[in-house]
């Protein structure tokens, strides 16, 4: 073994480490800076961390950030299972799954902003057509007055728009696991809840990790949809964290507790994610853990 | 445990397409283990499927104990089946994998549970039963499922499609062995699928060999060996293959390159009658020295392989290669070989069938 170090082989990282200082280190710090102080036109104090104790002391905040949840589970407690089962049911083979394929997607490629001024006008009262027919059903429908028809629209909106991506990643899941298993359980007669419970859950696992990992980290990040269609009405009963720090941040032009408050949500993102992640593998290799004890493999 | 039936069962994936496999008529007596042999794509994997009842045949019926199963489900029939590469339950312990057709079946649990136990102790799979599947090494994950399989004491027949292709190499004699006792001890009908011609003559009462969708010989390891019915079965099994060398009839000896060798006379007056292009095939096993003053065939020796218990000499008479294995204690003139070609063992065939007994029964 022969091993000759050469120091000057660092400097190849260098152009990595020039694009990531741009594409993350230095805007992240400019945040950091900004959470620090308190900036009036060209003057800037430096305050420690009286933003963040500003901004997790903030009733208006806690709420959004409460709401967020509320949603963010909502949504995942909808689609997940919902997805799943339109994966099951969409065709195996032939020119249907492909025609099924090309529908189910379509709801993923129409913007933000689309979705929600497509939303807008089809839930209106006067011309949309489901706010229009559910008036006319004798429920006085109204997204603008009303907090429950509000949530409600936008679960369903979410769930028109992102059940698919949930779709899509079990249909692919499904289609990987070999003919073979689905053989053995016709062999060993079991029933279709059981092949579901024993043979088709389980290889989904991993998709459904992906799965809920992009759908928490995409529904906690809402912005445009519910900003289109309700602006985050009526009161402040639908407007969620994206929408409270683009006012802050924008309307109201509070650079400082913005940049404590844009801190302080990537982190709880990125805990909630974390969390959720290190949980479920700790789950696998625990079983592993168990089986290894269990004798010599 | 039944006897399968092949009643003239053909297939072909498309109406009116090519045969995927030819029209065939066969029996398999309960309590066999019969393997199909054949390189890829000869069929016998469509073969198992049709018995498995995964693919309906395009004629002919198959039939289970004589009762006509041809378009009944895989459920149904009662079969289980060991595939390519192991299918197990990933969440379910060994227990309950075995479990599973049983619980399936609405089976009582004090029997469920004395019968699990029971698979399990035949193939080794107490000490784990308790473990999850997933981590299990391939050759205990191919245990389960034929245990899956063995827990219905009611099953017909076991199907296995190459069972051993994951199995690593020093284990694959063991769970080979395995089989074989199994077998032994509960007398199953097993059909076992495979292009390896080592677990086929190892496994198998009876191999069934396949090519291009066509059964050419079913047959004792033994009758493949001596008397293959096809040219190809004779080239297939064995390690150098049967020596073929085209030839002409005279009399009750054949012509090769102008050297006389000698026929059995009944089949040399039944290829005279038979026509067709001749070939003289032998096994290069089952070729001798000629001793001292008798007279032989000369050989030229190209090669000579040791081979640790025997000598594999290749080498050429006029322009058609030939081998020959002999003992480890024989001497081998490098420059040429007297061989006699014992009459029982030169064979005869005529556009690739075997001339005599049995011979034309696939022509």
């Amino acid at each position: 073994m022969d091993k000759r170090e050469y120091q000057w082989a660092w400097l190849m990282v260098l152009p990595v480490l020039v694009l990531v200082a741009f594409s993350a280190v230095i805007p992240l710090m400019t945040v950091v800076n900004y959470s620090l102080q308190d900036i009036l036109g060209r003057s800037a104090f430096f305050v420690g961390a009286e933003w963040f104790e500003e901004t997790l002391n903030n009733s208006r905040l806690q709420a959004a950030l409460m709401r967020q949840f509320a949603f963010s589970f909502t949504i995942l407690a909808i689609q997940i299972p919902l997805g799943i089962g339109i994966a099951l049911l969409m065709p195996k083979r032939g020119w249907q799954a492909s025609a099924v394929l090309i529908l189910i997607t379509m709801p993923l490629l129409v913007p933000w902003n689309v979705v929600g001024s497509m939303w807008q006008i089809f839930t209106r009262g006067d011309i949309g057509l489901a706010g229009f027919i559910i008036r006319e059903l004798g429920y006085d429908y109204n997204i603008t007055a009303n907090a429950v028809d509000a949530w409600v629209t936008i679960i369903i909106m979410d769930i028109w728009h992102w059940t698919p991506l949930v779709a899509l990643l079990c249909y692919s899941g499904l289609r990987s696991i070999p003919e073979a298993y689905f053989q053995a359980a016709r062999i060993d007669r079991a029933s279709k809840w059981a092949t579901f419970r024993y043979i088709q859950l389980p290889k989904l696992t991993n998709v459904l990790v992906i799965a809920v990992l992009l759908r928490f980290m995409h529904s906690f990040m809402i912005y445009a949809e519910p900003f289109v269609l309700t602006g985050g009405g009526p009161g402040s009963s639908t407007t969620f964290l994206s929408q409270s720090l683009a006012t802050m941040a924008i309307a109201q032009q509070d650079l400082g507790p913005s940049a404590a408050f844009s801190i302080t949500y990537f982190l709880i993102i990125l805990a909630v994610s974390y969390v959720f992640y290190v949980t479920i593998m700790n789950m696998q290799k625990e079983k592993a853990a168990q089986q290894g004890a269990g004798g010599a493999e | 445990m039944a006897r399968i039936e092949l009643n003239n069962l053909a297939h072909r994936y498309a109406p009116g397409g090519e045969y995927a496999l030819q029209p065939m008529q066969h029996v398999w007596e309960d309590g066999g283990a019969y393997a199909l042999l054949g390189p890829s794509g000869c069929g016998k994997t469509t073969l198992l499927n049709i018995i498995s009842g995964l693919v309906q045949p395009s004629e002919g019926q198959v039939l289970f104990d004589g009762v006509d199963v041809t378009h009944r489900s895989t459920e149904e029939r009662n079969i289980g089946q060991v595939f390519q590469f192991p299918v197990v339950y990933d969440t379910m312990t060994v227990f309950q994998n075995l479990a599973f057709p049983l619980r399936n079946r609405k089976m009582a649990e004090d029997y469920v549970n004395r019968r699990v136990r029971q698979v399990a102790e035949m193939l080794s799979l107490t000490d784990v039963l308790d473990r999850r599947a997933r981590n299990l090494t391939a050759d205990a994950k191919q245990k389960i499922s034929l245990g899956r399989g063995l827990v219905r004491e009611d099953v017909s027949a076991v199907l296995f499609d190459e069972p051993l292709t994951v199995i690593d190499p020093h284990l694959k004699w063991q769970l080979r062995r395995k089989l074989r006792e199994v077998h032994e001890q509960l007398n199953l009908t097993l059909v076992y699928v495979t292009h390896d011609q080592t677990e086929a003559l190892t496994f198998a009462d009876k191999v069934v060999v396949m090519l291009a969708g066509q059964v050419l010989q079913v047959g004792t390891p033994q009758e493949l060996f001596e008397r293959p019915a096809h040219t190809f079965v004779g080239y297939f099994i064995g390690s150098p293959g049967m020596n073929f060398m085209p030839c002409e009839l005279s009399g009750n000896e054949a012509l090769v390159d102008g050297e006389r060798i000698a026929i059995d006379p009944a089949t040399a007056a039944a290829a005279s009658q038979n026509g067709g292009s001749l070939q003289l095939g032998i096994r290069p096993e089952l070729v001798r020295l000629a001793t001292e003053g008798e007279s032989g065939l000369l050989l030229k020796v190209d090669q000579v392989e040791d081979l640790g218990e025997h000598q594999l000499v290749t080498g050429h008479f006029g322009s058609h290669q030939f081998h020959v294995r002999l003992d480890e204690s024989e001497k081998i003139n490098s420059d040429g070989l007297r061989l006699v070609f014992p009459v029982e063992h030169t064979l005869l065939y005529a556009d690739e069938h075997l001339v005599g007994a049995g011979g034309a029964k696939h022509g």
